[in-house]
């Protein structure tokens, strides 16, 4: 099995955690890992905030980088979305413009290897205990992409409730957005500090100590508000749960 | 569209203001939940609503790649049935029309059935220019109108007041109007629809002309037809001598049994009521019964060029059930004034910058007014993929390109003030497109990472008011991955490179 890491700009860049919780998690479980280092960025930011043309070479790159792996695994539930929901309608639209079927054939290769995390782990690995430990309440916020775009459903909830120690608390208004939504967080300020604040809200309601997500950008938006509020609640990626063990407890 | 929209600040700067009125935000939040919640039980209790959704979406799509052939259909059996069939183009011929129709019954006053078209138009405003008064007889929109204010809500145009506001505006507002609110009318609900009660029936009494909208509009019988709670409507429809009803060309459906898909996913969808209470059915003339005279005002007004845009046209599947405003986060806290227009919510977000354009600085926000978060398209009941068409929309503001606006093919401008962040996204192309770059600008964060200031100036502000930034970590994940592994790759793959 030939699994590549698409990391993410993102992680890359802020939380290199994740990626070395699914690196540690991943080789744990016997999968081999690989990280081509030609990767960047899916082209999520630039494709809904408008600007199609700017992902398209972002979506070829991501065709070649990934070209001889079987499988990609991302720990975006968004960038995993932008991939199998955009790159065939970059395709599409490209095509109806006239300029051929490079995006359609490189959205026709990249689509059905890419895999969200928990996707990988259920679906794949076929493996819902991935023996973790974390002996810490939790609780889970479905991003917006990975709930509806995705569709992930109970993967991540199934997996949470397999790692000992953790204690899982249901979230109120579990299902409605945070407020993050890339650009949207910048271009509409007031109501993304409102929805944020909500969603705080809630999260603190639970008395959790830590609060999960699939997607470090909407969890980036959520820190922010928790710390800015001096919330003790954590921020954590799922995938860094699912890494911890009584071993090393992270 | 009304002319009380001109002048309306960007999308961010309203709903700004709009997010900082508490009672405002506990009025809607407290509305949209509870609709929610039941429409979500109504959907629940039907087996195949999967397959109504697809069935609503087939009947829509196909009446529209026809439409044509299906308007020309309507006309003719209007006509055949006693009716008299208008095209308006745009707002003002419309307004005209109806104004010209009202002033040749010599008649000073008109009595409403709630109408989105005609909010769009602005016709009540048209018709107090030429001396003619217009009463909203729909609860919602009578307080709208009493309170000289504004719908916010397709379904609840008043979603926005609560029980005191409402009380206070029939006892300060009602006399003016016609019969006054009784004395000491209280805030309990039965005590105000019955000071409504009194105070419409001396306008239908009195009315010789109606004037309405319609949900639908059967082609092959020239029927058109009203769904409503309130029975208002069908008295509206039946009462007076003259009956106008203006209805955008998207409103028409083949055949009867087309109605019968659509009857069932508009109430459990916009009222959550298994089915509403008066549906209202009316096909031109019969003597002795009901209006004598009948006018049908067929609303163009941006609609064809609307269907000239493949991804955009799915906006006109919209039946208007508003149940994507009531699952909106932006819309619950921004409240429906921000969107500047009849159709406020996500729905509104994609139709408003279709039929009036993107050149204002509000209908070039009104794409961004959403976290794409998706839970309008989840409840559509006719699956209008509503954050695909805002992608679309961002394009068209942010790059320009090719338009049908009245008719014609035209390529525009982008919108002015995207300057900065179209630099930005193309710095980020360069970087993204050259891994090596990307490096270098991460490792020269890494390293000034002491240096970061808490809050950001310009566009970062708005992050950094109400949220702290995260801190950049010492090491890249890429950095971590060459250090610890000793070189770019893994898993024995020799990369092509480029």
């Amino acid at each position: 099995m030939r699994v590549a890491l698409f990391v993410t700009c993102i992680n890359d860049t802020l939380h290199p955690r994740t990626g070395r919780a699914v690196v540690t998690l991943l080789e744990r479980l016997g999968v081999e890992v690989g990280f081509p280092a030609e990767q960047s960025c899916c082209g999520q930011p630039q494709f809904n905030t408008g600007y199609r043309h700017a992902s398209e070479p972002l979506a070829l790159r991501y065709a070649r980088v990934f070209r001889d792996y079987e499988y990609v695994v991302v720990p975006s539930g968004s960038c995993a979305a932008m991939v199998r929901d955009n790159y065939p309608r970059l395709g599409e639209k490209a095509a109806a413009e006239g300029r051929g079927s490079a995006l359609t054939e490189a959205a026709a290769e990249a689509v059905p290897k890419t895999y969200e995390l928990t996707e990988f782990l259920v679906d794949v690995l076929k493996v819902t205990d991935v023996g973790a430990y974390y002996p810490h309440a939790v609780t889970y916020h479905p991003t917006c992409h990975g709930l509806r775009m995705l569709g992930l459903g109970d993967r991540p909830r199934t997996l949470l409730s397999h790692v000992k120690g953790l204690e899982l608390r249901e979230l109120a208004g579990a299902e409605e957005c945070c407020g993050f939504g890339g650009t949207f967080a910048v271009k509409n300020p007031a109501v993304s500090a409102a929805m944020g604040a909500d969603k705080t809200r809630h999260i603190q309601e639970t008395g959790a100590a830590a609060v999960c997500t699939v997607d470090n950008s909407c969890l980036m938006h959520i820190g922010g508000v928790l710390s800015r509020q001096g919330s003790p609640v954590r921020p954590v990626h799922l995938a860094e749960i699912l890494a911890s063990t009584e071993g090393n407890v992270l | 569209m009304s002319v009380t929209d001109l002048g309306m600040p960007a999308f961010p700067a309203a709903a700004a203001r709009s997010t900082r009125d508490t009672r405002l935000r506990a009025n809607l939040r407290h509305a949209t939940h509870t609709i929610r919640d039941k429409r979500a039980r109504a959907v629940g209790e039907l087996g195949d609503w999967a397959q109504l959704r697809a069935a609503g979406r087939a009947v829509k799509d196909r009446t529209l790649r026809h439409l044509d052939h299906y308007l020309e259909r309507l006309e003719e059996a209007v006509t055949a049935a006693g009716g008299q069939v208008h095209w308006a183009a745009d707002a003002a011929e419309a307004n005209r029309i109806v104004t010209r129709l009202v002033r040749a019954t010599g008649e000073r006053e008109v009595v409403k059935v709630k109408s989105m078209a005609t909010q769009e138009i602005g016709l009540n405003e048209a018709l107090a220019e030429a001396g003619i008064s217009a009463y909203e007889t729909d609860l919602a929109e009578l307080i709208v109108q009493l309170g000289k204010d504004r719908p916010s809500h397709i379904l609840v145009p008043a979603i926005h007041r609560n029980r005191a506001e409402i009380r206070d505006i029939f006892r300060s507002e009602m006399g003016d109007w016609g019969r006054p609110a009784p004395d000491g009318l209280s805030d309990r609900p039965a005590e105000l629809a019955e000071a409504a009660r009194l105070h419409l029936r001396e306008k239908f009494l009195r009315a010789k002309v109606g004037i309405s909208g319609a949900n639908f509009m059967v082609a092959e019988t020239g029927t058109l037809v009203v769904v409503e709670s309130e029975g208002n409507g069908r008295m509206c429809l039946t009462l007076p001598e003259t009956l106008i009803s203006v209805v955008g060309i998207e409103k028409v459906v083949p055949t009867w049994q087309d109605l019968e898909v659509f009857l069932q996913l508009l109430p459990r969808s916009s009222t959550a009521e298994r089915m509403n209470p008066y549906t209202s059915m009316w096909t031109g003339t019969t003597d002795g019964d009901g209006p004598q005279t009948f006018h049908l005002v067929l609303l163009d007004n941006g609609r064809t060029d609307t269907l000239a845009d493949t991804v955009g046209r799915q906006a006109l599947r919209c039946i208007r059930c508003s149940a994507c405003l009531n699952v909106c986060p932006v819309y619950e806290r921004a409240g429906g004034h921000a969107y500047g227009s009849a159709y406020p919510g996500p729905i509104g977000a994609i139709l408003t910058p279709q039929l009036r354009g993107t050149a204002s600085e509000l209908d070039a926000s009104l794409p961004y007014a959403s976290s794409l978060c998706g839970a309008c398209y989840e409840v559509c009941p006719v699956a209008i993929d509503i954050p695909e068409v805002l992608v679309h929309l961002r394009e068209r503001v942010v790059e320009g390109g090719k338009v049908t606006r009245g008719g014609v093919k035209t390529v525009i401008r982008p919108a002015k003030g995207h300057a900065a962040e179209r630099a930005a996204m193309r710095a980020a192309g360069f970087a993204f497109g050259r891994p090596g770059l990307l490096r270098a600008g991460q490792r020269l964060a890494a390293r000034t990472r002491k240096l970061h200031p808490r809050r950001l100036p310009g566009p970062g502000r708005a992050w950094t008011d109400t949220r702290d930034l995260p801190p950049v970590p010492a090491e890249s994940f890429r950095d971590w991955w060459q250090r610890t592994r000793g070189g770019e790759q893994g898993g024995g793959r020799q990369e092509s490179g480029q």
